[in-house]
């Protein structure tokens, strides 16, 4: 395995403070390697925005980091604490090491500027000493890349379609040449035959310019087919990790099994959808022990006693997946 | 442009069914304009006098309601509006036009002083949610329920009176002329403090309050959490992103007020005794001076519909949604 690039360390995550604080991250621990696709899934409310927002510090009021920390490794120099940095390096450090794709493609744009006015200002704030004309020729060169044609510069928002809007996200995201790119639930907003064009599109973006995605779906089936490795949350906590192939043919958690029960395979037998019975938990009132027991069809004795560790389990492959469950008990606890 | 000009020809249909009306209403009030000058003269007028104003008046032809119609839109324009009747034998244009600058000049000037000073604390407002600027909220929620001819006459017991730096009533002190020189600007400047910071404070807390809740509304968009995703400055965000966005609702809004300039301060207008357009509508009111009040009805009206045109190409100008291709 290479490097890693991101390392998350202990990440706690809260809305609100005091006894009213919901903890939507707890303890997350997650290390992203150069050049590699991380997913990240779970259902709605499980924490995976959160995360990503947690992370690259854009929580919105009353988000608050109430521990832990987010690693960075440069191409050179020492890794730097991205939580620890001040408000002008945070800004310096925004979109030129980590960009990212939001959930809502049809918003991220300002729809009262031109695209080429968005595309450029990221570069009048990075690279202040750029030409103006310089700065649009890397404009059209990043249109060109994500294959919209350059005389849509001066096009506005409202004049683009929903994945052509997506695309110049990405292009806006990699006009920098990031490490890391967060994508946040980047297609859900399209419909399939957009999502997939735009994915394969962007794996093959990622083998040429060499940046690692942490992609965020709750679409388990994309991300077995586009990622290397597989986390899945629940209730704020990474409950399992390992490599996608692992998490398709025979993942552990009885929550990931759920979720891959949950959509149907393209080739195989027919087999009946069988989803996971119940809701997400309430962040506020959660379950004791393991939060999944309530809905698991396989809770037995300890699941509401005490919270399983992530850690490495006892099958052959163990040393390369972790996960957090009493099924599969660990004495080797990841982070 | 198409759309432009189909806003263009709607505002003079609308122009031209304001002035139809303002012929026909005064027309469908009993007696004229004649009876009412006898009357306030009580009857001391000549049979001969009496001849020569419905001369005057355009009165002696017994012409049809069409051709009365054709020949008021031929005198509009040449820019006659008729004879006032309050100042007879003055025209109502000599009336208007010498009055309207007072109106135009304080209002104005306030209206647009409101508000930049209104939409600027309302960007700090708004974006600064949360601190200090919030204190300004319940201030200004108070001020803007405060109606401002009220404001004027609190003012007008409070800081007015003998002694007084400022003047109670009037535009310029009494024995000066109007004109460009040291002695009447100063005066003019000094009466119209008073009726300029009324309707100052009374106006720029509603600029404050809906430019901060634009400004809250638009911080929670997409669009803004990426601009601070892409490393711009908090000002760059606030300014380019937040502000430019939140700004639209108060532009079409500013675009509206500058049309109620002209009629919209008539009470302030009637506390300080100002010598403007509404000042002078009131006095039309009490004499009941048809040309006059019918004039000063135009001019309000023509304003209002400048305004709105002001407000759709400004529309046009700042939101390239609102442009139609082709």
């Amino acid at each position: 395995m290479s490097d890693p690039v991101l390392e998350i360390r202990n990440l706690n995550v809260e809305y609100g403070l005091g006894d009213q604080a919901v903890r939507a991250v707890r303890d997350v621990n997650l290390t992203l390697h150069r050049g590699e696709v991380l997913g990240l899934a779970g259902e709605s409310g499980s924490g995976k925005s959160t995360l990503a927002y947690g992370m690259t510090r854009l929580l919105a009021p009353p988000g608050v980091i109430t521990g832990g920390q987010v690693l960075y490794h440069p191409e050179q120099g020492e890794a730097y604490d991205v939580l620890g940095l001040s408000d002008r390096e945070l800004r310096g450090f925004r979109w030129a090491e980590t960009a990212i794709v939001f959930q809502g493609a049809m918003n991220s744009l300002n729809p009262v500027h031109k695209i080429s006015t968005q595309l450029t200002d990221v570069l009048k704030a990075h690279r202040p000493d750029m030409s103006e004309s310089a700065r649009h020729a890397r404009a059209r060169e990043m249109l060109k890349l994500v294959g919209i044609a350059a005389d849509r510069m001066d096009a506005y928002p409202h004049q683009l379609s929903g994945g052509m809007r997506q695309r110049v996200m990405i292009g806006m995201a990699l006009i920098l040449q990031p490490q890391v790119v967060i994508m946040d639930e980047p297609t859900t907003a399209l419909d399939v035959v957009m999502q997939r064009q735009i994915l394969g599109q962007l794996i093959e973006l990622r083998e040429r310019l060499g940046f690692s995605v942490i992609f965020i779906t709750h679409d388990l089936s994309l991300l077995v087919e586009f990622s290397n490795r597989i986390a899945i949350m629940y209730g704020g906590r990474i409950v399992e990790e390992a490599p996608a192939a692992a998490i398709y043919r025979d993942a552990l958690h009885p929550y990931s099994k759920g979720l891959l029960g949950s959509f149907p395979a393209l080739r195989g037998p027919r087999r009946e959808l069988t989803g996971i019975p119940g809701s997400p938990p309430d962040l506020k009132g959660m379950p004791s022990g393991c939060s999944f027991h309530p809905r698991c069809p396989k809770a037995f004795e300890p699941c509401s006693g005490n919270i399983p560790v992530l850690g490495r389990p006892g099958t052959p492959d163990g040393p390369s997946r972790s996960v957090a469950c009493w099924l599969h008990p660990t004495e080797q606890p990841v982070g | 442009m198409k759309y432009l000009l189909q806003r263009i020809a709607f505002y003079l249909f609308t122009a031209w069914a304001a002035i139809t009306l303002n012929f026909f209403i005064p027309r469908m009030v009993p007696g004229d304009p004649v009876q009412a000058l006898i009357t306030k003269y009580q009857g001391q007028l000549s049979t001969q006098a009496i001849d020569s104003l419905y001369v005057l008046f355009g009165l002696d032809k017994d012409k049809g309601l069409w051709q009365e119609y054709l020949d008021y839109w031929g005198q509009l324009f040449h820019g006659d509006l008729g004879l006032s009747f309050t100042f007879f034998p003055t025209p109502v244009s000599e009336i208007i036009s010498s009055s309207l600058p007072w109106t135009l000049l304080l209002v104005g000037i306030t209206t647009i002083i409101s508000f930049f000073l209104g939409t600027g604390l309302g960007v700090l407002a708004g974006w600064r949610r949360g601190s200090w600027a919030d204190g300004l909220l319940p201030v200004t929620t108070f001020l803007s329920s405060v109606p401002y001819f009220w404001l004027g006459i609190i003012a007008i017991y409070l800081l007015t009176g003998p002694g007084s730096f400022f003047p109670s009533s009037g535009g310029f002190d009494n024995g000066l002329v109007p004109a460009f020189d040291q002695y009447f600007i100063p005066s003019a400047l000094r009466h119209s403090v008073l009726p300029a910071l009324t309707i100052l404070i009374s106006s720029v807390s509603g600029w404050i309050l809906s430019m901060r809740n634009m400004m809250v509304t638009v911080s929670s968009e997409d669009y803004i959490t990426v601009a601070h995703a892409k490393g711009l400055t908090d000002r760059r965000v606030a300014m380019s992103y937040a502000a430019r966005n939140a700004l639209l609702p108060n532009v079409s809004g500013f675009a509206l007020s500058l049309g109620f300039i002209v009629g919209g301060t008539l009470l302030v207008e009637i506390v300080f005794s100002y010598p403007g357009i509404g000042f002078q509508l009131f006095q039309a009111l009490g004499a009941q001076d048809y040309p006059l009040m019918q004039g000063i009805f135009l001019i309000i009206t023509i304003s209002v519909l400048v305004a709105n045109l002001i407000a759709d190409v400004a529309y046009l100008l700042l939101d390239p949604r609102t442009r139609k291709e082709g």
